[in-house]
Order: C-alpha cells, then structure tokens, then sequence
C-alpha cells in the first residue's frame, strides 16, 4: 500500500478560536499504520502544534479515543487503510466540552465515577489473618465482563442521552457499579443504589445500546445497566412490600 | 414495572389482536365473530378482566416510552410538568374508561 | 463568554442538534423503536371504541366496523400493525440482555432465552385467533 491519504483534523486553540475548525494534513498511507500512528507523524514531522492523548498505543490505557469519520474509535486501532482512500475526519469524542484540538475535558466523568463507588465495600474489614476471600469460576463470571472496562470513554461519546442530559451518569460509571455489586465480595450494593437509582442515574437510560457497539473491551454495558435495573426495580419492590427488611 | 409489564403485554397479545381485529376482518380475508357471539364472550368476567389488562398495561408502557422519547428526541425536558401531565394522565385516563366501559356492558 | 484562565481553560461545548437521531442509522432505529409505544396506545383506543360501539348496539358495531374499512384507517392500522410487530420482535431480542440467567455455572446463550419468547407468543395468539374465529 503506497501513496498518501488526506486527514481532516479538528483544531481548536481556546484563546485564539472561537470555535473549533478543520485543518487538513497529508499523511502516507502504510499498510501497517493505525490513525495514532498518522497523527503523531503529523506532530513529528508537520505540525508540531496539533495536541491529542495517547500513551499505551496498544488498546489498553484508554487515552486515545476519538471520532473517526463520525464514529468513536480508539486510534490506536483504527487502521488507516480501512478508510482508503479517505480522507478521514478526526474529531474530539462526542458529548464532552473539546479542551483544546483533539483533547477534551473528562472531569464530568471521573466525579460520576466516584459517585458509583468502584472499590470493595465491607461491613467489616477482613483481618489478614483470615487470609484471602475465596471466589469459585461461577462467582467470578458474573462480573468479569464489566471488569474488563478501560475508561475509554467512546460508550459515552456514542450514548446520545448522555449528550442530552448532562446529569446522566452514563454507561461506563453504572457498569462499573454493577461489576462492583455482583461481586461476591462486596457488600456495598445498597450504599451504590442509593446514589444511582434516581431519575438522572440508571433511570435516564433509554436501553439504545450504542454503548455496548461501540466499546472495545466488550464489556457490554447496556447489559449491565439492565441488569442493575432489574436489581434496583426488585429492591423497590422488597422495600414497598417489606420494608422491615431493609439492611 | 409498569413499563415491563405493559411491554410484554404489548409484546404477545397486540400483535394479533390487531392482525385479526383491524386488518383481517374490516379486509374481509376472515371472517370475524359476528356481533352478538362477540357479545356473549364478553359476558365472561375474564374476557372483560383480560380486555382491561390488554387496554389499561400497554398505556402505561406508552406513557413512560413516550415521555423519555419526547425529552431526548425533541429535547423539550423543560416542559416535563406538561409531558409528564399529559402522558400518565392519558394513561390514568384510558385506563379508567375502559373501566368503566367493561363494568357497564350489559 | 467565559475568558481562559491560567488553569482553567475556556472549554467549547457543541449544541446538540434538534435532529442528532438523524445523524446516524442506528439512532433512528432506537427513535422508531420508541415510537411503536404510539402505535401500542393508538391500538387501545381503537380497542375501546371498539367495546363502547359494542355497547351501544348493533347498528352501533356495524357503524364501527364500517369505519375500519376506510382507506385511511387501513392504511394507518397497516402501519400500526406493522410497528407492533417491531415492537415485539425488538422487546423479546432485547429481554435477555437484562436477565443473564445461569445454569451451573455458565451462562445461557441468549438463543434459548429468545426462542422460548417467540414460541410462547405464537402460542398465545394462536389461542386468542381460534377463539375469535370459532365465532
């Protein structure tokens, strides 16, 4: 594969721009090059100015996700000869206030993720001297897709109700209180609910499953936000029929 | 729940409800019950108990449906008081006439 | 329009279009799944109209059943049926999704959670159409 193919890169410099335009660049078209490799070969080589986010260039850091052509990808493994003979748009992910050029600001995320508690919650510690928790293959399968999760972010570039409602938690946030809530360790499931089963939190989604298209790892969260409403809907009910249960 | 419930009624039994009532008969492709046998399956008390669960669950399920539709694919969420008012308040409302039209069938 | 500062950086939020479920296939196939709930309401008011006509006598029906045959009403319940249909296909595929069930230990491909679905729907309207039809 030989020649060149035309990129179409957002630019955007907060003191200088009212608002983000398209600058094109001339990149070679390698048989072997993902959109990553184009764009650090602009910076190289082009265009020292033009800022993105990448690190582990391997599809395990969660850093360069990006719309390419319209659609959220990890450029670090979008390959450019899918797209010949192009030209191809890379723009900043979807539904996030653009920072500068490709670069947007994700601290929305990282507050609704705190909110969802992603840690083991235990009534008690364990003391060391019990030694480790024990966890059958079973146990362990309940959970381990939504595990897999690198905070990429391209799930809520593609979830459009995100897009609309800005006090939507968003898919990966819930996935990731559902891993949490099925494991067999945990024992903060009710603490979880309390901050997520409100209008804005689970109940916002409108079950498109653009998320789970979208996500590299699999994880599936349109499922698991199902599954936690199914959960959550089964506590109301416990707690509407027999409130002298509750924990 | 409602909304569960009113789309797996939905699901099962609209399809061929409608199939028979709405398209095959008024097509003239079957022939339909005639009115006073159609009548006489009404004086059973479950035909008039399945015929409120068949009008009064798909509502409810309409009414959440429609109201999310309305925030996110008009982004009208501002006028929540108006759509919410008006989509369970349909429902409530279809649901007490057909109510009161089974109760009052001779 | 707020200015940058040092450490917080003046950041550019795009509007969402009033049409962003045009943008792409597979938005407009969420906003036409969602639209079949109207489809699923018109259905219980033609249901209703079609008990108070059923109340109110036979001329009543008769009246009734001559309005179903209208060319718009066909068309628009052709419509209907078509978007009920859609409805329950999407809602038996989607089900699975919420309810990941086990069977020691591994997990229920979603074929055999769907299938049973699809089985007991034809089912039911099965029965429902030999009730009606026996007349």
């Amino acid at each position: 594969m030989t020649g060149k193919i035309t990129l179409e890169v957002t630019r955007y410099h907060p003191e200088r721009d009212k608002e983000p335009g398209l600058q094109t660049y001339e990149v070679p078209l390698r048989k072997e090059w993902v959109v990553l490799d184009a764009l650090n070969y602009v910076k190289d080589k082009v265009d020292g100015s033009l800022s993105f986010r990448w690190s582990c260039r391997m599809g395990i850091c969660g850093s360069c996700g990006m719309m390419v052509n319209g659609e959220p990808k990890l450029t670090c493994a979008t390959f450019l000869g899918d797209y010949a003979p192009g030209p191809i748009r890379v723009e900043p992910m979807k539904n996030f206030p653009i920072l500068r050029d490709l670069i947007v600001e994700v601290s929305d995320f990282l507050v609704k993720l705190g909110k969802a508690k992603p840690w083991l919650i235990r009534e008690e510690e364990r003391p060391l001297t019990e030694g480790e928790f024990l966890q059958t293959p079973a146990q362990l399968d309940t959970f381990k897709q939504f595990s897999m999760c690198i905070n990429c972010l391209l799930c809520y570039a593609a979830c459009p109700v995100y897009g609309l409602d800005p006090l939507f938690s968003g898919p990966a946030a819930i996935a990731l209180a559902q891993r949490y809530n099925a494991d067999s360790r945990d024992q903060g499931a009710q603490e979880r609910l309390d901050i997520l089963s409100h209008s804005d939190g689970i109940w916002a989604c409108t079950f498109v499953g653009e998320c789970t298209e979208v996500c590299p790892k699999d994880v599936d969260p349109a499922g698991a936000i199902q599954q936690y409403k199914l959960t959550a809907a089964k506590e109301w009910m416990k707690s509407f029929l027999m409130p002298w249960g509750r924990r | 729940m409602l909304f569960s419930a009113g789309g797996v009624v939905a699901a099962m039994l609209i399809p061929v409800h409608l199939f028979l009532f709405v398209v095959a008969f008024p097509l003239g492709w079957l022939d339909g019950p005639s009115y006073p046998s159609l009548l006489a399956l009404l004086r059973y008390p479950f035909a008039r108990l399945y015929l409120f669960v068949l009008c009064s669950l798909p509502l409810f399920h309409w009414a959440h449906r429609f109201r999310y539709t309305l925030y996110d694919g008009l982004q009208i969420k501002h006028l929540n008081e108006l759509i919410n008012t008006f989509c369970y308040g349909g429902a409530i409302l279809g649901t007490v006439l057909a109510a009161y039209l089974l109760w009052s069938i001779p | 329009m707020p200015s940058s500062t040092e450490y917080s950086p003046r950041t550019f939020r795009k509007r969402v279009s009033t049409y962003w479920w045009l943008h792409r296939w597979p938005y407009l196939r969420f906003i036409l799944r969602e639209l079949s709930s109207v489809f699923v309401a018109w259905f219980v008011v033609i249901a209703l109209l079609q008990i108070k006509a059923l109340k109110n006598g036979p001329t009543a029906y008769t009246e009734f059943q001559e309005w179903l045959r209208s060319p718009t009403l066909i068309a628009v319940n052709v419509a209907a049926l078509l978007f009920v249909v859609f409805h329950a296909t999407t809602w038996f595929n989607l089900t699975p999704k919420a309810m990941p069930l086990r069977v020691r230990g591994k997990r229920i491909p979603s074929l055999l959670i769907v299938a049973p679905s699809y089985f007991v729907w034809l089912a039911i309207s099965a029965a429902v159409a030999w009730i009606l039809l026996r007349g």
